[in-house]
């Protein structure tokens, strides 16, 4: 076979996933990128060209900025403690102890719940008055906030949400990289006389590197794509105290049918994604040791 | 260019379709009908039913009802079927998209499809309070359907129990703070245990609420057009200060911001003495309440009057002429008195003509229910609910407006203000 003949022919093994790739991913974000520069057409009024007017709305609107330093709060709050909780729960049940499969199984129970089901149960949680935390904090004599209802409180309230989410799916991943991890390496710190900390904190720890990678950067872009729990438990209220990113798009696109707009949005979000991946080809990928 | 494709793609599957003539003339009309479900009850089981009785009726339409979601999702669903090329023909969306409606080139006016005699004398048929929010331009685009207005709810074992006279709610704004200042408990810590009033501000509904505080303070939030918004007018900054205070100053009402969910359940728990929210709430608190519970119209300040609200049926630009009949066809029927009073007691929505409420069944229902008559009788002092172009926007920017002064973020003042002139920006183009 000649090379021409075999170029071919790795094109066409590709060609079936290469038109997924393109119908589905490429030629929308290419298009919203394209439309960004267009006003939103109208029943009568066709879209015209607008150059960067759209972007320049989007720097004066201040719901917008509102959203986005949202956003980075709240991937500021989440992640951290989720990855962290996941650790801490994956280590707990990597242990022989009685009853580690009913442990796991509820660790991970938050996660296969559907995430409108996980919003309702939580908007009952914060119910001022009788939801369950008010319950509980009436037992110590106290009355809870207004949770959902009071701008300080409402983004917290959402973050907890998540944390209480994401944390047993990404034990997941923890734990399967624990259990590969070769006991030799154990008995060997062990026989060096090194303390449990040392071992976690010099063998373990980096060995699971990879693993709190891919984590992280999941549970980056889960922060950026959130949607379902702002719209159950807030709407994005008080006065868009708890607005994000994507439920703004969300917002401008169906509720205001600014598609043109929306898909500025949209660029911008794309752009935040696209750095989270860059980050982690370019930078930290370099930076991890893998097995 | 999507658009282009999928219009392509939609022109071949009909071209496909019309080739079938033969078939095509035996199958009776279809027609396609969203509604929304805004309040508690089996309202999807009697929607279904309402249908098959109609079909029965009428041998040569099928009626096919989505359910679409709330009413935000229901817009959002229709608009979206109607830019992929497949709206429905007919569809029960909030009064107050009117103009989104028109100006989406999405519906047409009802009064050219009911141009005969009886057509007129069905659509002059309604409660004007209604058909305020469905004129515009001189022409009737939507027939009112699912129609409710604000009442205030109360507990009359509460109102005993605080030595106030059950039968003799507030009437106006002073005596609302007295009387739930007389209602609000709090425990041996001084934690608040019940509250005197809960009138809902979170979610999409807060402007409506509000209107019912503006209207007793005589003021009008917009004009017939929808072009112009009075957000900024001493008589609605008063109202904004009014509500505030009930929480800030008087300390009768939660602060921050109250759920619009969650508040008929504080009412049924006895965790709230007089609520506000729509009578559209009424069967579902009639058969949940484990205490006897009076409705009571708006309290007044400088008048009486509370916002109208709800859905009304709307007839797609797209459908084609006999399918635009048959909506219209569906739309009367279900708005004729019998039916109108059958989803006025199954729902608690209020029976949208006069005619409904002389029939045996309404009169009989009133009698048993009073409160049922309340909203019926508000109607003389109701006025149209908040609507202009880019309805969701502009509302969204009172509603925020109306958040930041409940949770205290922006004086009352400063928050109108600014929405005053945010909302002028969003309608410059309107004018």
């Amino acid at each position: 076979m000649n090379r021409t003949l075999n170029a071919v022919y790795a094109w066409l093994l590709l060609l079936p996933a290469m038109v997924l790739l393109v119908a589905f991913t490429h030629y929308p974000a290419l298009a919203t990128l394209w439309h960004s520069f267009f006003s939103t057409p109208k029943g009568r009024r066709p879209a015209v060209f607008v150059g960067m007017e759209n972007y320049q709305v989007m720097l004066q609107d201040p719901v917008f900025w509102r959203a986005l330093i949202n956003n980075l709060w709240f991937a500021l709050g989440t992640v951290p403690v989720a990855v962290g909780i996941a650790l801490l729960m994956a280590l707990w049940v990597n242990r022989g102890l009685a009853g580690r499969g009913f442990l796991r199984l509820s660790y991970f129970t938050p996660t296969v719940l559907p995430m409108v089901a996980v919003a309702n149960i939580w908007l009952f949680f914060y119910t001022p008055q009788y939801g369950l935390l008010a319950q509980i904090l009436q037992w110590f004599g106290l009355t809870g906030p207004n949770w959902l209802g009071t701008r300080e409180t409402a983004l917290p309230a959402l973050m907890m949400v998540s944390v209480w989410k994401e944390a047993g799916f990404f034990m997941i991943f923890y734990l399967a990289a624990l259990q590969g991890v070769s006991p030799s390496l154990r008995e060997a710190a062990m026989l060096e006389g090194a303390s449990r900390w040392q071992y976690f904190r010099r063998v373990l720890w980096p060995l699971l590197m990879p693993t709190t990678l891919f984590v992280l950067i999941n549970a980056l872009i889960n922060a950026f794509r959130l949607i379902d729990h702002v719209v159950v438990m807030t709407h994005g209220g008080p006065d868009n105290a708890s607005t994000l990113l994507l439920f703004y798009i969300y917002q401008i696109g169906f509720s205001f049918w600014d598609t043109a707009y929306a898909a500025t949005l949209t660029v911008v979000l794309l752009l935040v994604l696209g750095i989270i991946a860059a980050i982690k080809f370019r930078w930290l990928d370099k930076r991890t040791h893998y097995q | 260019m999507r658009r282009t494709v999928l219009k392509s793609l939609a022109a071949v599957i009909a071209g496909a379709t019309l080739s079938l003539p033969a078939y095509a003339q035996n199958k009776p009309v279809e027609v396609e009908f969203y509604y929304p479900v805004a309040v508690g009850g089996p309202i999807t089981k009697i929607i279904d039913t309402m249908v098959s009785d109609f079909e029965k009726e009428n041998a040569g339409i099928k009626i096919k009802p989505v359910y679409a979601g709330s009413y935000q999702d229901s817009i959002a669903k229709a608009l979206t079927a109607l830019k992929g090329g497949n709206p429905p023909q007919l569809a029960v969306l909030l009064s107050t998209d009117m103009f989104t409606l028109i100006d989406e080139d999405a519906i047409v006016p009802i009064d050219g499809l009911a141009k005969d005699e009886a057509g007129k004398q069905w659509l002059g048929g309604f409660y004007d309070a209604f058909m305020q929010n469905s004129r515009t331009g001189g022409h009737v685009w939507g027939v009112p359907f699912q129609r409710s207005t604000i009442v205030m709810y109360y507990n009359k074992t509460m109102f005993k129990e605080a030595g106030l006279d059950p039968e003799h709610p507030p009437a106006t704004w002073q005596e609302l703070v007295e009387f739930s200042k007389k209602l609000t408990k709090k425990d041996a810590s001084g934690n608040v245990t019940q509250w005197g009033l809960e009138i809902p501000s979170g979610g999409s509904f807060a402007y409506w609420l509000f209107q019912a505080l503006t209207t007793p303070n005589d003021a009008i939030l917009m004009n017939d057009a929808g072009n112009q918004v009075m957000l900024d007018k001493p008589a609605v900054v008063e109202a904004a200060q009014f509500w505030r205070d009930l929480a800030a100053k008087h300390g009768v009402m939660p602060t921050g911001t109250i759920d619009w969910g969650t508040t008929p359940k504080d009412f049924l728990e006895k965790k709230a003495a007089i609520i506000w929210t729509t009578t559209g709430n009424l069967t579902n608190i009639r058969s949940n309440a484990s205490f006897p519970f009076g409705v009571a119209m708006m309290p007044k300040q400088k008048r009486g009057g509370s916002p109208t609200g709800g859905g009304n049926f709307y007839v797609f630009k797209s459908a084609t002429p006999a399918q635009q009949e048959a909506a219209v066809k569906f739309a009367r029927w279900a708005t004729a008195p019998e039916r109108a009073a059958d989803w006025s007691i199954a729902t608690g929505y209020v029976a949208v003509t006069p005619a409904a409420w002389q029939t045996d069944k309404m009169k009989k229902y009133a009698q048993e229910v009073p409160a049922a008559a309340v909203a019926r009788d508000q109607l003389d002092v109701s006025v149209a609910e908040f609507s202009t172009h880019e309805n969701q926007r502009v509302t969204k920017v009172l509603n925020d407006a109306l958040q930041a002064a409940l949770t205290g973020a922006k004086t009352p003042q400063q928050a109108l203000t600014d929405a005053q002139r945010e909302a002028d920006r969003v309608l410059r183009s309107y004018k």
